[in-house]
């Protein structure tokens, strides 16, 4: 940054501006300092030097370390298991972002015409989303129990078979979807309640006048006004569902046979497990990347739906 | 129906008068679906409240029941007992006491800094803290870790907190929060004589007071939830979080599942009351994220 002064901003020049602009003044760095410390310190170098690490065959477990070029890059692209890992993550992004936009709009309704059960509906609905995930996978685990869960008692009492739920290839990640939406969708079912509340009234009274009814009102009243909230909701989720790890990863370990193993995981036992910093890191730019890329183009697909 | 003469926002979670005039065999459907729903919702924490009273014996019976023949404690008395799990309480704690006041003074400065001074590379410096939105923390687990190594705080208090003290978001909310606060406030106080840190203090602050709330509250879920760094970070048993212990130690007492749900159960209640207590300030809070957005 130079010292000399910066051009005046056409606003503090011109006599339409009300307000009194704040002057120049280096003060706000002060403020800015210690913020910006932390940052440096442990975003922006670990993110320096992790780039670094990706190009050398450094081990946790210590001793000498060399230069290897992009070998990391190139074994970690051409690993089958990176490659399932982040199938595993996308497929688990896949199934739990409409479900978590569809169950939260859906709860929301109800508690939005539903007024006088109000107190009740938030409470249960939301209550989900402050426990802890550890506190979250044990009551489901014990609930997913094959043999004494609860899930495959009321099944059998149905006469029906039991499901192995988080024990089988096919069902884990199933499993592992539907305990993350009860747990989860409070967030984005309160985003939408306080959407659909800030609907002024008289909308719907209008309606009723034309003689709508309560479907015809929230098919072409409710719905429409809450486009933006749609659009917020869903690129959270999305890149909420991305970076999924901790969940799975007490709930089956990634398994069975690493049908639920989600490319963090794969990140942390490559790095803490296998010691292999070199790959972890390679494998954590290609994630990163990911993630910028989904972020990018959510936004810019929502920008362009709202012109 | 008559006219109301009321704003035509809706008052928050008060029930509207003309609506609950025409209760009828729709309302009835209505009500009847949503409170089964919310009751379902309930099944998993009844269900884990139900287990960990149980005496241990009836557990395992099949098929499961909601039947206790005698309801007991014991469950609590053994895990209490083993004292683990408060030690891991006082563990999260500290930490996240740590976390939530680091986290509420940076970003108060940062965003003050943003809103209220101006001086060259201001916008550049914005964007370049704001970017870091973007990065997803859990990539950067194994540099932050070796780091912490090199600053010798594994498995101390600071270092499950400091990471997770940088929040950009926070900053770019209340940055927001305050562009709004009218100017002539702020200009009053500079005539008499107030410095930046007196105006952040005395008039900006003062006015912020549900948004910090909100903020603080969700720092602090986040700090005392987060389970991938602590998890990381902490090797000694002693040290670990009440998520940690709860998701790894916790396995090695094996197939006692009332006290298993115990500790879940104990394990969800500082956040439970925390959540009861400021549900006002969560929910809005919460709005007012999708508000902005």
């Amino acid at each position: 940054m130079t010292r000399t002064r910066p051009p005046m901003p056409a606003s503090r020049t011109g006599i339409t501006d009300v307000r009194n602009r704040p002057k120049t003044s280096w003060a706000g760095l002060w403020f800015i300092a210690p913020f910006l410390g932390f940052y440096l310190l442990f975003v922006v170098w670990p993110s320096v030097v992790g780039l670094g690490y990706s190009f050398t065959d450094r081990s946790l477990a210590g001793g000498p370390v060399s230069f290897v070029g992009l070998d990391n890059w190139v074994e970690s692209l051409s690993d089958p298991y990176m490659w399932s890992a982040l199938w595993n993550t996308l497929l688990f992004t896949l199934l739990s972002v409409p479900t978590m936009v569809i169950l939260a709009l859906a709860l929301a309704l109800l508690t939005d015409h539903a007024r006088r059960l109000g107190w009740f509906l938030r409470f249960s609905f939301f209550a989900p989303f402050v426990l802890s995930v550890a506190v979250m996978t044990l009551i489901w685990a014990w609930m997913y129990n094959p043999t004494l869960g609860l899930f495959n008692s009321v099944l059998e009492s149905l006469g029906l078979s039991g499901i192995e739920w988080l024990h089988n290839e096919s069902t884990a990640m199933i499993s592992v979807v539907i305990a993350t939406a009860w747990w989860q969708v409070g967030f984005n079912y309160l985003l939408y309640l306080a959407a659909m509340q800030s609907i002024p009234d008289d909308v719907y009274e209008a309606a009723s006048l034309d003689g709508a009814s309560a479907w015809q009102k929230i098919r072409r009243i409710t719905l429409p006004l809450l486009s933006r909230t749609t659009g917020l909701i869903t690129i959270l989720q999305l890149i909420g569902s991305l970076r999924v790890f901790e969940q799975i990863y007490l709930m089956t370990e990634g398994g069975p046979n690493f049908a639920t193993r989600t490319i963090i995981q794969y990140i942390y036992d490559s790095g803490f497990v296998g010691l292999r910093i070199g790959t972890a890191s390679a494998m954590a730019y290609v994630f990163m990347a990911l993630i910028i890329v989904a972020s990018i183009a959510q936004f810019r697909f929502f920008s362009r739906k709202e012109q | 129906m008559a006219l109301t003469t009321q704003s035509s926002e809706r008052a928050p979670y008060r029930g509207r008068r003309s609506r609950l005039r025409r209760i009828n065999a729709g309302n009835t459907a209505l009500y009847t679906v949503a409170g089964l729903a919310a009751l379902l919702w309930l099944v998993p924490l009844a269900w884990a409240v139900n287990t960990s009273l149980k005496p241990e014996g009836e557990t395992t019976i099949v098929p499961a029941t909601w039947f206790i023949s005698e309801p007991t404690l014991d469950a609590y008395e053994s895990v209490l007992g083993r004292g683990d799990i408060l030690r891991w309480t006082l563990n999260s704690l500290v930490s996240t006491g740590i976390v939530t006041v680091i986290t509420l003074v940076l970003t108060a400065l940062a965003a003050y800094g943003f809103s209220r001074c101006l001086f060259p590379g201001r916008g550049w410096l914005f964007a370049f803290i704001i970017g870091g939105i973007l990065i997803p923390p859990q990539t950067l687990i194994v540099p932050q870790f070796i780091l912490m190594t090199q600053l010798g705080l594994v498995d101390t208090y600071w270092g499950i907190a400091l990471p997770q003290v940088v929040a950009p978001v926070f900053i770019f909310i209340l940055k927001r929060f305050f562009d709004g606060i009218p100017r002539d406030y702020v200009e009053a106080a500079r005539m008499d004589g107030a410095g930046h840190l007196r105006i952040l203090w005395n008039v900006m602050l003062p006015m912020s007071r549900p948004i910090m709330a909100a903020i603080g509250i969700f720092v602090f879920i986040g700090a005392w939830n987060n389970f991938l760094w602590p998890f990381i970070v902490t090797t000694d048993p002693e040290m670990m979080t009440l998520p940690v212990g709860l998701g790894t130690v916790l396995g090695q007492y094996g197939i006692q599942y009332a006290q298993v749900m115990a500790s879940a159960v104990l394990g969800a209640l500082p956040l439970l009351i925390v959540f009861l207590l400021f549900q006002r300030h969560i929910v809005t809070g919460v709005a007012g994220a999708g508000i902005k957005g």
